[in-house]
């Protein structure tokens, strides 16, 4: 491999560290659903890079199931927030807190 | 050649994964989101990942992200205005640009097909991608690839459920 491996490591960690950075600051709840999307993104370039690594497709595999898992992620977590933004008129996480104490 | 690639790929996907995090109109960011999945398939593919490297492009910046920018439109959270304003004057240049695009690629497409010439020089190697994750998904890996069909169902039928009015006023709880 030309790209020794630590560089797609280090990237992997860098966008997963945005994603991580972008759910802390961002109250917008579409924006934070986003945020969470580059993060299993950042994993899923992980896996590849591994799978390429130790020269085996399981890591691509799993990038498969990944990919599922997220795109179900998606539709029931936008549902989520259709139903509150009907209910709230309002998308910051601020602003929810009928399971706060 | 890989390297530079790899730094390109590398920098459009940091770029794109901050500037989701500060644009402050949700349909930039997911515009943005879209460049870096983009840049991640470009990755894929300089990892020998062909086959996920097409289906990072159909399923996350085709189908997940019009999912997003559906309900950003649907609950109105763009600000249709600044939107429209940025479209409007380069709407023109985008549509020349995309339709030149789409003509060169069905031009070299169809140029291939009718020289006798297969479409890709990679067929090959593009083939053995797909040949080792299909054998991989329905031997070892049956058993999960089940379960993740389960999942899908059940999303589907947990979305309908969770978004759907109760029409007929009676005893609806959720208005």
């Amino acid at each position: 491999m030309a790209v020794p491996v630590t560089y797609y490591l280090i990237l992997s960690a860098m966008l997963f560290a945005i994603g991580v950075t972008g759910v802390l600051i961002r109250r917008n709840a579409i924006v934070i659903f986003m945020c969470i999307e580059l993060m299993l993104n950042a994993v899923n370039l992980l896996f590849v890079t591994m799978a390429r690594y130790m020269g085996s497709g399981s890591g691509q595999v799993f990038v498969f199931f990944v990919m599922a898992v997220s795109a179900a992620e998606v539709a029931v977590g936008l549902a989520i927030i259709i139903a509150l933004y009907r209910n709230r008129q309002t998308l910051d996480v601020g602003e929810v807190n009928l399971l706060k104490w | 050649m890989e390297q530079i690639f790899f730094f390109v790929f590398a920098a459009i996907a940091l770029v794109a994964g901050v500037l989701l995090v500060a644009f402050r109109n949700p349909v930039y960011s997911a515009l943005s989101l879209v460049a870096a999945f983009f840049a991640l398939a470009g990755l894929f593919v300089l990892l020998n990942a062909y086959f996920l490297a097409a289906v990072q492009i159909i399923v996350y910046a085709g189908a997940i992200m019009v999912l997003f920018l559906f309900v950003i439109m649907l609950l109105n959270l763009g600000h249709a205005g600044a939107l429209e304003r940025v479209a409007g004057k380069y709407r023109r240049v985008a549509v020349v640009l995309l339709a030149a695009v789409l003509v060169a690629q069905l031009g070299f497409m169809a140029g291939r097909h009718w020289a006798g010439t297969p479409v890709s020089d990679e067929a090959p190697l593009f083939t053995d991608n797909v040949n080792a994750i299909g054998k991989l998904l329905y031997t070892r890996y049956l058993f999960p690839f089940e379960v993740v069909s389960l999942i899908l169902l059940v999303a589907l039928i947990g979305v309908m459920v969770m978004v759907k009015r109760d029409r007929g006023g009676g005893e609806s709880r959720s208005r």
